[in-house]
Order: structure tokens, then C-alpha cells, then sequence
């Protein structure tokens, strides 16, 4: 008999329509929201992906970096076709293509033999290697294996090659992220400390951010503010590049000089405290400037803050202009607060920007109700419940650590929303809960153009308030009865 | 099918050639000696493969390639639509093959349908204690939350493998436990080259753990097939099988698009099997052969022509009611069919396209454009064999180039060198071809659109190209200034 697991042949049994009703209506109540969230082993539906992605993102925020993963084949492919889905754009990246001899004798062979033929065929000015699973596992030790590239000559002596670390079975990508900006900035930054000399500008570290909208807002700012800046893995060109009819494998980016320059920085500052914490933590050993962590600015508040701390470090007075952009933010607030005030909001995502979707409802009278992190810590769970816990519109939020969206869907069946925020990956579950579904974050696959739409600043307050009112306006014209269909809202 | 010999104007032997060596410069020199079998003119004549194929991928050159673990879920186990997919190791290989590859389903999501992402989500304490004991308390929660749930499948990522689980010994434990088919596929991601491997592994799987665990309930009868190699994309299926049903064949089976595996399991008893997709599933169907005499044909349902040519041939394997039922079919279609190609030719005439795809669209889609007056001028496969090179050369112009697992640099030099009006290839490829302001078209994914199989898909493929082509933005490239 052909079957190998000792089942018995049995007839082919269609499931019977009743029966079907019946588990559709069950996965919708307490009942099995208790069972669900009983779950100890399975996953289902995690917000985060793996640790290399990230450092791919890093990798391509600096000018002329080829990033280069070092494992099987097949991992490079789907960080390269996530890149892709995104933003629409091209993710230009190589691998060591490891397979099953690479697993019986380590990686140095491909790795040697990638290296040579990614510096001759891509020309990059920089090649950022880091890792998937298999050579973390079997042990392959990047130090001497770069080493020994440079005295076999399969790259010149003085190329710049950072590595990371970054094994899939850790963390997530704003882990690999962190991993591999640091690994970028030790190699660019080695023998650049000059006693004495300041760049004046501040250096700034966006952090696992894909909205190439926020990047290009941040940089306006300091422009308004007349801050010189140093992005330190600036994505907004390599990710969103002109279409006139040449394709540049490298069309953007922090340029290495600038970025090795930044040690010698009048200040750094990063406003996403959990994607970058071991740069940041390096940077304070090691960059002389003044330093400084601030939350993701999302909305006035947290805007406010970073205005300030721009203005402390670098003495300079928040000009008029962004005064004037505050007072309309304000304004479009005022004017809309009506559509959003007391509209309940399940949100999931990368831990700065939950922090900030909260801090922004808060802000409008809405009600962050359920927070979800599928990779989440303790210290983020408090840090939310202080946010919550100091606003009237926060009393009933409840947070979920290391909750994936299975779990988010028992919750928005037992305990409804009036919307949710997060990426595409949700909308699933906001189809089956009949509401919205707020495409803030990453990965993004199924609208056009929101990386180009910032989040942050006064202007990223104004977006969010015009996409999250006109959603909840189009809902009531769109389901209103005749009588209650008017001209005016 | 004899094929006339076509020619490109401009295009010879020497002319290809030469573009070859050139696109082979910049390479060191073992990268060049690797690369330089794979890249070939096309020879019609020669009834062989004119490049070689299914080799390790080069080390640090832009290749398009999955691997095994991305072959067996996105392709064949992925679209069975009442099993619940799981991806054993780490977050990312389930995370990156979640909803990605548009294999759509019928049925209610997370109660009979299971698009969904499960994984056992390993951390460090898994790779080092191992991750079996993980497994069996998740395929419990599984069976406890997805209770109409037909079947587990459990897909190791590299992890797996590279510390010695026994998913199989897991899986045979579990499916007694449970009542339920656990199956195991070692489809870890180093093994083998390409995802071609993962369709092969998987194909293994169904052989030894599905087939025959089945019955049908319904009598046979000598109209009784199965659809192999349709996985759905953008609806295919739902094209294909209604136009067999329309000729009068029962589809019993469809693997593995929108497929049930009750009904996979069954598929010992069908009488013939129609494969769409050779590369992923020839495996299966010389199994079902050598074991259940169940013969097979490969059929091609892009664009009217080889559409007609592969009922024709279908119908030659039944009887005269199936032959007249063809014959009316084509009769039919053939005019709607027409009347999209007067819509459409004028506008496409003498346009030049490059493929690079996988599975079967290299050589397949040929006919089609052909249809809408096009010349398909390079042709290749990200994870062929020397059997799919050997069926494209005759589809393929006389010395056209043939590109196997091309770098994106050699893509590059030649859609330099060639100009095409179009190219059609994938995700990784489609925006790089878009800045040069070359217009592109996925077909991996027929570019969220479809279906494009069979004679509902033809329209919509006709369509999709003319409005690639044909965007007025592409007139916008270049500014005035």
C-alpha cells in the first residue's frame, strides 16, 4: 500500500456546508480567542521577517554599497523581491549562492569567489556581506574569511567590506538592520577620528524606515532649520529614483566619505531608539559630539520634541516657517478632529513606529485599543502603557507582545475596531472584521505610492489626519441610508 | 508538431555570438568559463539543448534564482488550498513566500482555505535543543484551531536539515495522533540548485505520502482527468478547467492550483493526465505512469493557435464525441479570438520581446505573442533543465539567444544590444528594465493581473501587453529640457 503514514484509504469527503458555517461563526468568538491565544508553538501570520532584510535596507542606504548575502541563493531572491514589492524600484544585491557543499565545508569558497566577481562585474565602491541561516549555523567565521579574500586578492587590499552577523533565528529585521548599519559605520569610520575637527552637521539615523517620503520630510527640516546633515543610510534616491531612461545600479545613498566624516560630527541623533540600539550605543562610546535618542516623530508632540532638540543642539531658533507649518498641522487637526475623536483603532507593527501611531491617536482623541507587536520586548510593553497612561484617550488600550495577527484577528472578532493601522499583511483581517485598514509601515505590496507620502512632521501628521478622516467620511457616504446621504460632513 | 524554421531579420549565429563574448568581458575568468555554456544562439536543427542548465549558481552575480524550500512551498504544496502550510525554521523563508506567488483559492480563509503564514518561527534555542518537539505541539494547536483543515504539510527551512530533525519521524507520529495526513518535505533551502529541486522533493512527497490514500465516490468514467501543473496564477485554472469540462473531460484533479488533496490523493484513478507546467511536475506524471498506467500529454493554452493545436492533440487521445466537442469549441472561440487579434495586432506588429521566466513560459508564451504579431528574439529559464531547452529551441527564432540562469548583467547587454520593445520577466527584473524605459511585463505573476491561460486569458494577455507597450507615460522618459 502507498501509504506511508498507516492512515486508512478512505472516500473523498467534501465538507459539508453546515459544518463550514459553523467553524466560520466559531473562529469569531471567546471561545476560541481563548484557544488561540492558548497557542505555545505555532505562529500564524507574524508581523516581522527575519534579521537580513534589514541589513539589506542599511546596506542600501549608502552610495555605491552592494549588498552581499552570504548564504543560499534563495534567501537573496526574497529579500531582493520584498525590496522590490515595496517600493517599486530595483534591489540590486548578490549572494554567496551556498548550497549543500557549502554546508559540508563552510562557506569561504563562494564567499571568495562572490566577492570577486561582484567587485568586477558591479563595480560597487563598498560591499556590505551579512548573513542567513546556514553559515551561522555550521559556523562560518566572516572575519578571517574576509581577511584571507584580501590576501588571496579576490578584492583589493584597501577595499571596504563590513560584515554582520545577522542569523534569521534571532530578532528581526530592524535587528539586522541595526547589525548592519553598525558593521558599515566601524569599517567607514576606522582612523577618521581627527582631534579637533567638527563637520558641523548633525548626523542622523532614520533607522528601519521604508518610507522614502519620511526621509525626504526629515531632510527638508534640517534644511528649514539650517542644520547641515549627514544621513547616515539615506534610502530616499536609492529607493525611489528618477524614471528617464537609465538605469544606475547605485542611484543613491550616504556617500562613504560623508559617512566615515561622521564621527567627527557635531552631533548625532537617531529617532528610532529600538532599530538602531547598538549603533546608537556605539556611536555614544565612540563619536565625541553630543548624542541624542529621540522617539520617531509622529505627530505634534514628538515633532515638537525633535524641533527642540535641534534647536538646543545646534543653537539655532525654529524658524518661522515651521512655526507656520505647525500652526496648519494644528489646524487640519482642529478641523477634523470630529471624524476620528473616540474611533477605537487596532494598530501592529515595528516597535517606533507603534510607539508613534499612539502617541498621534492620543493626539486626535482616538483610542489606540489593541497594540500588537509580533516581535516585541518589555521594555516597549511599558513604554506604551506610559503613553497610554497619560492621556484620558488612552485608559482602554491594552497591549499584546509577541502576538501575530492571527491573534489580532480573534481580537478584532471579540472585541471590535473602528480601523486598523499597519502593513498590507493585515488585510485579511480587516476584510473579516468589515474595517479599514490603515497601510502605514512595511511592507506595503498593495497600494501605489505610500513610501512616498511622509508619516512624520507636521506634514506627516497632515497626511495621516487626510487618509484616516476621508476613509471614515467615504464609509459613511458609502453605507448611509438615502435619507442620511447628504451633500455636506 | 513540426515547426517551420523562423528566422530575425538582423539576427544570425555570428551576430549572437559576438553579443555573447561581449556581455562575457567583464567577468574574471573563472566567473567567465562558468558562465559562458549557458549562453548559446538557438539551434533549431540541432533537436537538443544548446545551452547547459540545472548548475550551481556563480557566486556573487545577480541571479534571479529561488532555492528548493521556495520551489516545494510556493509552487507545489503553497496553492492546495485545505491543508495548512507549514514553514519549520525560522520566520523569513514563510514570511517572504506569504501570498506572493497570486496562487488563488476558493473556499473561506482560515477556515477552508489556508493562505495564511504558519511557522514554527525558530529561535536560538531551537537550533541548539533541536526544533521536533516544537513540531508535534504545533501540529496539535494546528489541528485544534483549523479543525477542517485536510492535511499538514511541514516545509523544513535550512535550519532543519543542517541540525539533524527528524520532521519525518515527527510527521508519521503526529498523522496517527491526529487523524490527519502530516507530510513531510525535506525541502531545505542549500539543497540542490534552484527551486527546481523543491518541485522535485515535493513531487516525491505526494508519491509517497497522498496518492492513492483517496477514493473517488463518484463512478469512473473514460473522461476522467487530472490537471497537472496549473497552480492558478491569477485564476488560470479557473480558465483551463471549465473549457475541459466544456469538451466534455471530467477534472477530477487539480494540481496543484486551488487543489484539494483528497482529491490529489485520488488521482490514481483518472485516465489521462493533462500537464501544463513539465518542469515541475513531469515527475509526477512519469510516476503515475509507470505505477497506475495512467498516460499524460503536454499542453500549451497561450494564445488561439497552440490553444487549438492542444485541444486538437487532446482530443486525438478520445473518442469521436470529444473530438466533435473540440471542434465546436474551436469553432467557437476562434472567432472572439480574432477579433481581439484585429483589435490588438496592428498596434503590436514586428515588436520584439525577451523572455526570461521559469517553469514553462519561455517556450509556451511564444505562440502568443506570435499571435499578436510579435518576435520573441531571446529566450531563457531561471531553472531549467536540458529537456525544457531541448522543447524551446524548436518554439525559439534560428539563432536567437538562449540564456540560462542569466546574471542581471547579462540581461543588461542584452536588451542593450537587442532593443526589445518588451520584456517579460520578474519581479527582480521588472524595475531595473523600467528605469532604462524599456517597457515590462511580469510573468511570474502576469503582473497582478489575469488570467492568462486558455481562451478567457488570451484577452486579458493581449490586453496587458498592448497596454505595456503602448502606456503614453513611456513618451514622457525623456524630458524636453
Amino acid at each position: 500500500m502507498a501509504n506511508n503514514l498507516g492512515l486508512e484509504v478512505k472516500p473523498v469527503t467534501p465538507i459539508p456546508a453546515e459544518e463550514e458555517l459553523r467553524v466560520s461563526e466559531w473562529i469569531n468568538t471567546e471561545e476560541y480567542r481563548e484557544k488561540n491565544f492558548a497557542r505555545q508553538a505555532l505562529v500564524i501570520n507574524p508581523a516581522h521577517t527575519c534579521q537580513p532584510l534589514g541589513a539589506e535596507l542599511a546596506a542600501h542606504g549608502f552610495a555605491g554599497c552592494l549588498p552581499f548575502v552570504h548564504g543560499s541563493q534563495g534567501c537573496a531572491s526574497y529579500y531582493r523581491s520584498t525590496l522590490n514589492r515595496h517600493f517599486r524600484e530595483p534591489a540590486p544585491a548578490v549572494c554567496s549562492a551556498m548550497s549543500e557543499d557549502g554546508a559540508v565545508f563552510g562557506g569561504q569558497n563562494n564567499l571568495h569567489e562572490g566577492l570577486e566577481n561582484a567587485f568586477a562585474l558591479y563595480k560597487p565602491k563598498m560591499i556590505a556581506v551579512f548573513t542567513s541561516c546556514m553559515p551561522e549555523i555550521i559556523g562560518d567565521d566572516l572575519t578571517a574569511f574576509i581577511r584571507n579574500a584580501r590576501q588571496k586578492g579576490h578584492i583589493p587590499q584597501d577595499f571596504p567590506v563590513a560584515y554582520a552577523n545577522t542569523p534569521s533565528f534571532n530578532g528581526s529585521h530592524i535587528h539586522g538592520y541595526d547589525a548592519m548599519l553598525l558593521s558599515i559605520l566601524q569599517n567607514l569610520t576606522a582612523g577618521k577620528a581627527v582631534e579637533g575637527r567638527c563637520t558641523g552637521k548633525i548626523n542622523f539615523i532614520a533607522g528601519f524606515d521604508a518610507n522614502t517620503g519620511n526621509y525626504r520630510e526629515y531632510k527638508r527640516i534640517f534644511q528649514a532649520m539650517g542644520i547641515p546633515c549627514a544621513f547616515l543610510a539615506d534610502i530616499s534616491e536609492t529607493f525611489d529614483s528618477p524614471l528617464d531612461g537609465t538605469y544606475r545600479l547605485y542611484p543613491g545613498g550616504t556617500g562613504l566619505e560623508e559617512a566615515g566624516d561622521s564621527i567627527n560630527g557635531k552631533a548625532t541623533l537617531t529617532v528610532a531608539p529600538y532599530a538602531t540600539a547598538k549603533t546608537f550605543a556605539w556611536i555614544r562610546e565612540n563619536y565625541p559630539g553630543s548624542h541624542a535618542a529621540l522617539p520617531m516623530p509622529m505627530g505634534i508632540a514628538r515633532t515638537d520634541a525633535l524641533l527642540m532638540k535641534l534647536s538646543e543642539l545646534f543653537g539655532r531658533p525654529v524658524p518661522d516657517s515651521l512655526k507656520a507649518e505647525r500652526g496648519r498641522a494644528v489646524d487640519a487637526m482642529t478641523d477634523s478632529h470630529q471624524y476620528i475623536h473616540g474611533k477605537k483603532f487596532a494598530l501592529y507593527g515595528d516597535p517606533d513606529h507603534l510607539t508613534g501611531y499612539v502617541s498621534f491617536l492620543l493626539e486626535m482623541g482616538a483610542v489606540p485599543y489593541h497594540i500588537l507587536c509580533s516581535k516585541g520586548s518589555k521594555k516597549l510593553g511599558k513604554e506604551i502603557q506610559a503613553l497610554l497612561d497619560a492621556s484620558p484617550y488612552g485608559k482602554a488600550g491594552k497591549i499584546y507582545m509577541n502576538r501575530d495577527l492571527w491573534h489580532l484577528r480573534s481580537l478584532l472578532m471579540t472585541d471590535p475596531v473602528d480601523a486598523l493601522i499597519g502593513d498590507t499583511h493585515g488585510k485579511f483581517a480587516a476584510r473579516d472584521a468589515g474595517i479599514p485598514l490603515f497601510r502605514f509601515g512595511f511592507p506595503i505590496f498593495d497600494r501605489v505610492n505610500r513610501h512616498r507620502f511622509p508619516l512624520i512632521g507636521y506634514q506627516g501628521v497632515i497626511n495621516m489626519v487626510t487618509e484616516i478622516c476621508n476613509k471614515f467620511i467615504d464609509i459613511t457616504d458609502e453605507t448611509c441610508d438615502e435619507r442620511h446621504f447628504e451633500m455636506m460632513r | 508538431m513540426t515547426h517551420p524554421v523562423k528566422k530575425v531579420e538582423g539576427i544570425t549565429r555570428e551576430s549572437t555570438l559576438e553579443m555573447i563574448d561581449r556581455a562575457l568581458v567583464a567577468y574574471p575568468e573563472k566567473g567567465r568559463k562558468k558562465r559562458a555554456p549557458h549562453l548559446a544562439p538557438n539551434d533549431p536543427s540541432s533537436c537538443g539543448a544548446c545551452v547547459k542548465s540545472n548548475r550551481k549558481t556563480v557566486p556573487g552575480v545577480m541571479s534571479a534564482r529561488g532555492c528548493a524550500y521556495a520551489g516545494a512551498k510556493g509552487v507545489v504544496w503553497g496553492p492546495i488550498r485545505d491543508m495548512l502550510h507549514v514553514s519549520h525554521g525560522p520566520v523569513g523563508c514563510g514570511w517572504y513566500s506569504w501570498g506572493t506567488r497570486r496562487n488563488l483559492m476558493s473556499g473561506r480563509n482560515g477556515v477552508t482555505n489556508f493562505a495564511m503564514q504558519f511557522t514554527s518561527d525558530f529561535q536560538e534555542k531551537d537550533i541548539v535543543y533541536g526544533g521536533d518537539k516544537k513540531l508535534a505541539v504545533l501540529l496539535r494547536e494546528a489541528r485544534e484551531l483549523f479543525p477542517l483543515a485536510k492535511g499538514i504539510s511541514v516545509l523544513s527551512e535550512c535550519p532543519v536539515g543542517l541540525i539533524g530533525d527528524d520532521i519525518n519521524s515527527v510527521a508519521r507520529i503526529m498523522s496517527k495522533e491526529l487523524d490527519l495526513p502530516v507530510i513531510p518535505c525535506n525541502c531545505e533551502g542549500f539543497r540542490g540548485v534552484s527551486q527546481s529541486l523543491g518541485h522535485h522533493i515535493s513531487n516525491d512527497t505526494i508519491r509517497d505520502f497522498v496518492i492513492e490514500t483517496r477514493e473517488f465516490t463518484e463512478p469512473q468514467t473514460p473522461y476522467d482527468v487530472a490537471l497537472i501543473g496549473d497552480y492558478n496564477i491569477g485564476g488560470d485554472v479557473w480558465s483551463v478547467k471549465p473549457l475541459l469540462e466544456e469538451i466534455g473531460l471530467n477534472v477530477k484533479a487539480t494540481w496543484t492550483g486551488d487543489g484539494e488533496i483528497e482529491r490529489i490523493a485520488a488521482t490514481h484513478r483518472v485516465k489521462l493526465n493533462i500537464i501544463h507546467c513539465y518542469r515541475s511536475m513531469n515527475y509526477m506524471s512519469r510516476v503515475m505512469e509507470e505505477k497506475y498506467g495512467i498516460p499524460w500529454i503536454e499542453l500549451n493554452f497561450f494564445g488561439p493557435t497552440k490553444i487549438r493545436e492542444s485541444l486538437r492533440k487532446l482530443a486525438e487521445r478520445f473518442d469521436d464525441r470529444i473530438k466533435e466537442n473540440v471542434e465546436t469549441a474551436i469553432a467557437k472561440y476562434d472567432p472572439q479570438m480574432q477579433a481581439v487579434i484585429d483589435e490588438y495586432r496592428p498596434r503590436l506588429e514586428g515588436r520584439k520581446v525577451m523572455l526570461y521566466v521559469g517553469g514553462l513560459r519561455p517556450r509556451h508564451t511564444v505562440g502568443a505573442y506570435e499571435d499578436l504579431g510579435m518576435i520573441v528574439v531571446g529566450s531563457g529559464y531561471e531553472f531549467a533543465h536540458s529537456d525544457d531547452y531541448e522543447r524551446t529551441s524548436p518554439e525559439m527564432p534560428d539563432a536567437t539567444v538562449i540564456y540560462d540562469d542569466a546574471s542581471e548583467y547579462e540581461l543588461e547587454r542584452f536588451v542593450d544590444e537587442l532593443k526589445p520593445d518588451l520584456v517579460a520577466s520578474g519581479i527582480k527584473e521588472k524595475y531595473v528594465f523600467q528605469k532604462m524605459g524599456l517597457p515590462f511585463r511580469q510573468m511570474h505573476s502576469w503582473d497582478y493581473s489575469g488570467p492568462y491561460h486558455a481562451y478567457k486569458g488570451f484577452p486579458i494577455f493581449a490586453r496587458d501587453i498592448d497596454m505595456a507597450i503602448n502606456s503614453p507615460t513611456w513618451g514622457f522618459v525623456k524630458s524636453p529640457f
